[in-house]
């Protein structure tokens, strides 16, 4: 019964979807105030309905209800209860479920706080997101029914996936699911913009917080992912350039853009726009990602199940609503004109460099990874991987790196050249002697670790410039400043990890026997023993490694090698010992020969948690800017106070 | 409207083009270099010292699979209902054991069914390294002559053996 109703919940949240699109549309044509409105209290029964067949798919899970085709596939009678209810979206029909219920979740907060919006505006934003809605309404139950029913019964589950049954994967989905979808509110909001041709500031305090929401919960995504690949995928990499990491990739570069852009908008009403575009593509490449990842157009390590059918309806889709859109701005566009002008040598100057550099990344990156498929076209097979990335991406990065210190130091309107040369002296002089920071801490140097460090130290240190006048000035730090100085700070936490990480990682693959030892970066491995273990859903292998550096010990380690019973599949969890300067890192291999011996491989990653440290930093530093007072306050009806130094 | 605001939409549409394109073809099929080459030549024993020894001579004479498998290897026993089908039915399949040992490779044989006329013990992954194998499973089509004229990467199924493999070898079903 309880899947049926989750159907029929579905079923009825596509008509109401549909409604959510008619009626404002209709009301806004016709100046009707109540279809207009109807648009919101439709979103909200939307909400519930999808949140209802969640809950039910959630409920199918629990309880282990394998007549249930998808429970069947992806769910074991012995996964711990924490995984068969994230179980859920372990799959693609959950996923889309998942998708769906963030869509609903945005479009909800967004009527609730926007209660105080202009009718027109608010009745076509929850249009715009009804439309998002009754298209994967009918992609869910079109081609990837979530509930759809297996007779007879399976007597048990194939269980979930043993890659996805990690506490880092457990988390991940939702985090990217909530930066994906949430770009989807900065989308209605320009459409809307685009259809009354109002592009004022109180529009610009309604889409801000919003987008850098939306940003903030991709970041920590993306950095969650990254965080499982290293650990769950066994061999030591944390970003692969990967197709599937591309595609979340993509849209975090294009909203990093866009919330930069908003902030040029909202202070000095120019780029309408480009910063309308920018919305429009954010979202655009979400969906692109959702394509990449469930079409099966291209191969990735991280081989989702795909279905053709699936790669067309969203094809179709992306065509309708990335087509309908950037179309409209074709047409209602040039109509949204500049308040002022764009004077060189001022933050509004900077921040269009900073566009720049971030779009043409996303190009760079959607072109090394859609290349694949266009010399496909041509009948010409190629490949295209870490070494394009690699030389392209860092073009990209170092002037973005060198211009972001500038952030706070180069005033609205007009910089002062001898005003900012004078506050940047110090970070200038740090930066200089950081180029001794690789030979301090790893003894030797590389023109990569040189660079990188330079830049880490000078990002970190003219972003501390601003918060430490403002507290010797004892005057307080807004929120939006703060939040610009973390995610700034996260920034070159971030790029002193990639330099140290890229340029001094080392690996071995060992063969040891019990009671031998092998040495790697200074530090004295042992195989103590390999001892059988036994979980809920599999058994494995337990080594028990210990760590020590001049006889001194520093680590146990117990590196495990699973096998899962249901799926055959076997499954490495890898241990890592971890502090800010250093990882070891050890993966068990296979038991060789018959005297006891095994395969290890081990790491020695100097500043791997740098790297996701950065992110978390970004993560935090958004979350500060989103509920910056005068957005609060904008929510509540207050006249803004404009403060010229925010950001 | 202003002719530069058209150029987001019409990246999109091909875009659009591009990836609908993509949509129909299969990113898994990667061309062999050795296609239309005679196969790498090797000697290894078969598995066990069952025979002592077999070069790429041995696999002339008639078409035949060679299908590089392991005991450790999954999608190896996704395909092999399939291989066991094929070999009942009179198609010649000599398998290689890729980076296995004897005694696992014979068990996993004795478990599953044995498909292959013969079995070589390919134990280091040499033979592997030289005909390009990319990961087991994979299957080559060897014409009489001894040519590589196919390759399959990954199991290989009923789409595969019916569209790609059995024309191949002149095979009506």
């Amino acid at each position: 019964m309880i899947p049926e109703l989750g159907h029929y919940a579905l079923i009825l949240a596509l008509g109401v979807a549909m409604l959510q699109v008619i009626l404002p549309i209709y009301g806004w044509r016709s100046r009707d105030a109540a279809a207009l409105a109807a648009g919101p209290t439709a979103a909200l029964t939307q909400g519930a309905l999808v949140a209802l067949a969640y809950f039910c798919l959630t409920w199918s899970f629990v309880h282990n209800d394998f007549s249930v085709l998808y429970v069947a596939s992806n769910s074991h009678s012995e996964l711990p209860l924490m995984y068969r209810i994230t179980a859920v979206w372990g799959a693609h029909e959950g996923s889309i479920l998942l998708w769906l219920l963030m869509l609903s979740g945005w479009s909800c907060a967004v009527v609730l706080a926007g209660r105080r919006l202009p009718a027109d505006i608010l009745g076509l934003v929850s249009a715009v997101l009804g439309l998002i809605g009754v298209g994967f309404l009918l992609f869910l139950l079109i081609t990837s029914n979530p509930f759809a029913r297996l007779v007879p019964a399976a007597a048990e589950g194939r269980d979930l996936n043993p890659l996805l049954q990690d506490p880092g994967m457990a988390i991940h989905p939702p985090m990217l699911y909530m930066g994906y979808v949430g770009f989807s509110v900065a989308f209605a909001f320009s459409i809307a913009a685009l259809l009354t041709g109002r592009l004022d500031s109180a529009w610009m305090r309604w889409t801000r917080p919003w987008t850098t929401l939306a940003w903030t919960f991709l970041t920590m995504g993306i950095t969650l992912g990254s965080w499982w690949a290293y650990n769950e995928l066994g061999w030591g990499g944390w970003w692969f350039w990967d197709p599937v990491e591309n595609a979340s990739f993509m849209p975090w570069l294009v909203g990093t853009a866009l919330i930069h852009s908003l902030a040029v908008t909202e202070k000095r009403g120019l780029l309408k726009s480009w910063t309308v575009l920018l919305a429009i593509l954010a979202f655009a490449l979400s969906l692109l990602g959702t394509f990449l990842v469930r079409s099966g157009v291209l191969v990735s390590v991280h081989a989702f199940a795909s279905d053709p059918a699936r790669g067309i309806f969203i094809l179709a889709f992306l065509a309708i609503m990335v087509g309908g859109a950037l179309g409209l701005y074709a047409w209602r566009g040039p109509k949204l004109v500049a308040e002022g002008e764009l004077p060189f040598w001022s933050r509004e100057f900077l921040l269009l460099l900073n566009n720049i550099f971030l779009v043409v990344a996303a190009a760079a990156v959607l072109a090394g990874t859609l290349s694949p498929i266009i010399a496909e076209s041509f009948n010409y097979k190629m490949s295209v991987g870490p070494p394009f990335f690699g030389t392209v991406f860092p073009m990209f990065v170092v002037p973005l790196l060198a211009l972001v210190a500038f952030a706070s130091v180069i005033s609205w309107k007009r910089g002062r050249w001898d005003e900012a040369a004078r506050r940047m002296r110090i970070p200038a002089f740090n930066a200089v002697l950081a180029l001794a920071l690789p030979w301090l801490l790893e003894h030797r140097g590389t023109i990569v670790a040189c660079a990188g460090a330079t830049l880490a130290v000078w990002v970190i240190g003219a972003t501390l410039v601003e918060p430490i006048r403002r507290i010797r000035a004892k005057a307080g730090i807004p929120r939006a400043i703060a939040g610009m100085t973390l995610a700034h700070l996260g920034l070159g936490v971030w790029a002193l990890g990639v330099a140290f990480v890229s340029s001094f990682s080392v690996e071995r693959d060992v063969r040891l026997a019990k009671g031998a030892s092998a040495s790697l970066g200074g530090y004295e491995f042992t195989l103590n023993d390999v001892q059988r273990e036994s979980g809920p859903n599999y058994d494995g292998d337990r080594g028990s490694v210990s760590v020590r550096r001049n006889g001194a010990s520093i680590a146990e380690l117990a590196p495990e090698k699973r096998l899962y019973h249901s799926q055959g599949q076997v499954q490495t969890e890898s241990a890592v010992d971890h502090n800010l300067r250093r990882d070891l890192y050890v993966s068990l291999g296979e038991a060789v020969g018959d005297q006891g011996e095994w395969t290890l491989r081990l790491y020695y990653k100097p500043m791997m948690r740098m790297v996701w440290l950065g992110g978390v930093l970004m993560f935090l530093g958004g979350l500060l800017a989103a509920t910056d007072r005068r957005y609060r306050l904008a929510a509540a009806r207050h006249p803004a106070p404009a403060d010229a130094l925010t950001a | 409207m202003k002719a530069r605001y058209l150029v987001p939409v019409a990246i999109l549409a091909a875009l659009l083009v591009f990836l609908g394109i993509g949509l129909s073809r299969d990113p898994r099929e990667i061309p062999s270099p050795l296609i239309g080459k005679p196969a790498p030549s090797f000697t290894l024993p078969g598995l066990n010292g069952q025979p002592p020894q077999m070069t790429e001579q041995n696999l002339h004479g008639r078409p035949l699979l060679v299908n590089f498998f392991a005991s450790w290897c999954q999608g190896c026993q996704v395909e092999h209902p399939l291989l066991l089908q094929l070999s009942q039915q009179g198609v010649e399949i000599v398998g290689m054991d890729y980076k296995d040992t004897d005694a696992d490779g014979a068990a996993w044989l004795a478990r599953h069914g044995n498909p292959y006329r013969a079995v070589i013990a390919d134990a280091k992954g040499s033979a592997g390294l030289d005909w390009g194998v990319y990961g087991v499973p994979e299957t080559y089509v060897l014409d009489a002559s001894g040519t590589i004229v196919f390759k399959q990467i990954g199991p290989v199924t009923e789409e595969v053996w019916r569209d790609k493999i059995a024309p191949l070898l002149g095979v009506r079903r």
